[in-house]
């Protein structure tokens, strides 16, 4: 039995009583928050499961056709080609709340629409598979933005869970059990105290009586 | 604030990146690596990092810190030797300490 140190007085055992409901309405809804943020939790990280698969297979593709680039043209060729970007990406953040956490939501826009005009070389001295690694690097890239939002969505709602499942678990199995315990010991005392209360009354009657009788010789002894 | 996309890694596998528009960081050791991190990071211009697996492995200590922050999302990619796994089993981790055992990612 885990009994608080404080005062066994009246007073204390309201203030417990008080924090005890607090304690089981807030272990309710930590809990409800906790299965909420679970559910959604396991959602996202199944789809982002999906996504990272396809994204590492599609990066890898990517890089087999930089690989088959740099084979057929000579590196300094290939990083000249590649070293003054014409497009320009700009990521725009927004914060979404779900169950108090807050996670990032990302949309972006190029600098060139238009798909053909992305290309930061000219065609004259460079290969095709050059064309097919940028074409296809570019196709990776909504999926690659939205992998990190899912990605960093799941790092967050991660830590708050374990945060929550703690929280969870000390008001379950710490917090109230000791307010109850308390407020048991307090009770048990103040009920101690009546017991005693009571019988020093009823010695006290019973010694008055005696003490009456023998005076006034009620019982008419002698 | 409109912010733009870092791509930190070994030369080889990031170039491409440049093309499509974002910012690369080409770095050959883990210091460098290390320190690069921190300073975009820290600069507040980019709102998502991605970091090639072998990079990524070797710059826990510098990204511990940016684990609980909303910006920047630091996120590992296969590099151009090949794919170590270091994404999945970052995700397999989130599931590990939301849910006390990895139910997902262990068949």
């Amino acid at each position: 039995m885990a009994v608080m140190n404080v005062n066994p007085t009246r007073m204390q055992l309201t203030k417990l009583k008080k924090q005890l409901v607090t304690a089981v309405r807030g272990h309710k809804m930590l809990k409800d928050k906790r299965d909420e943020l679970m559910r959604q939790f396991l959602e996202i990280v199944k789809e982002t499961k999906v996504l990272r698969d396809k994204v590492e297979a599609e990066l890898n593709n990517c890089n087999s056709h930089f690989v088959n680039a740099s084979a057929v043209m000579s590196k300094e060729s290939l990083d000249a080609s590649l070293m003054s970007p014409k497009q320009q990406i700009n990521v725009e953040q927004s914060e979404k709340n779900v169950m108090s956490v807050e996670i990032p939501q990302y949309s972006y826009d190029s600098r060139t629409s238009d798909e053909g005009d992305m290309f930061p070389y000219g065609f004259a001295f460079t290969s095709f598979e050059l064309d097919d690694a940028v074409t296809s690097l570019n196709n990776v890239l909504p999926d690659l933005i939205k992998l990190a939002e899912y990605e960093k969505s799941c790092e967050l709602m991660s830590i708050e869970i374990e945060k929550t499942r703690r929280r969870v678990n000390s008001l379950e199995h710490v917090m109230i059990p000791r307010y109850q315990d308390t407020i048991k010991y307090i009770k048990y005392i103040s009920m101690k105290l009546e017991e005693n209360d009571r019988s020093s009354r009823t010695r006290l009657m019973k010694v008055k009586d005696m003490l009456l009788d023998k005076a006034h010789n009620y019982s008419g002894k002698q | 604030m409109a912010k733009n996309i870092a791509v930190l890694g070994d030369g080889e596998s990031i170039k491409g990146f440049s093309a499509i528009g974002l910012d690369i960081f080409p770095c050959d050791n883990f210091e460098k690596a290390s320190r690069i991190l921190r300073n975009i990071a820290e600069s507040d211009d980019y709102s998502i990092i991605y970091i090639t697996e072998e990079y990524y492995k070797n710059t826990a200590k510098d990204r511990a810190k940016y684990k609980e922050r909303i910006s920047p999302a630091i996120i590992p990619i296969p590099g151009v030797k090949g794919n170590y796994d270091a994404g999945t089993k970052r995700l397999s981790s989130f599931v590990e300490k939301a849910v006390g055992s990895d139910i997902i990612f262990n068949n």
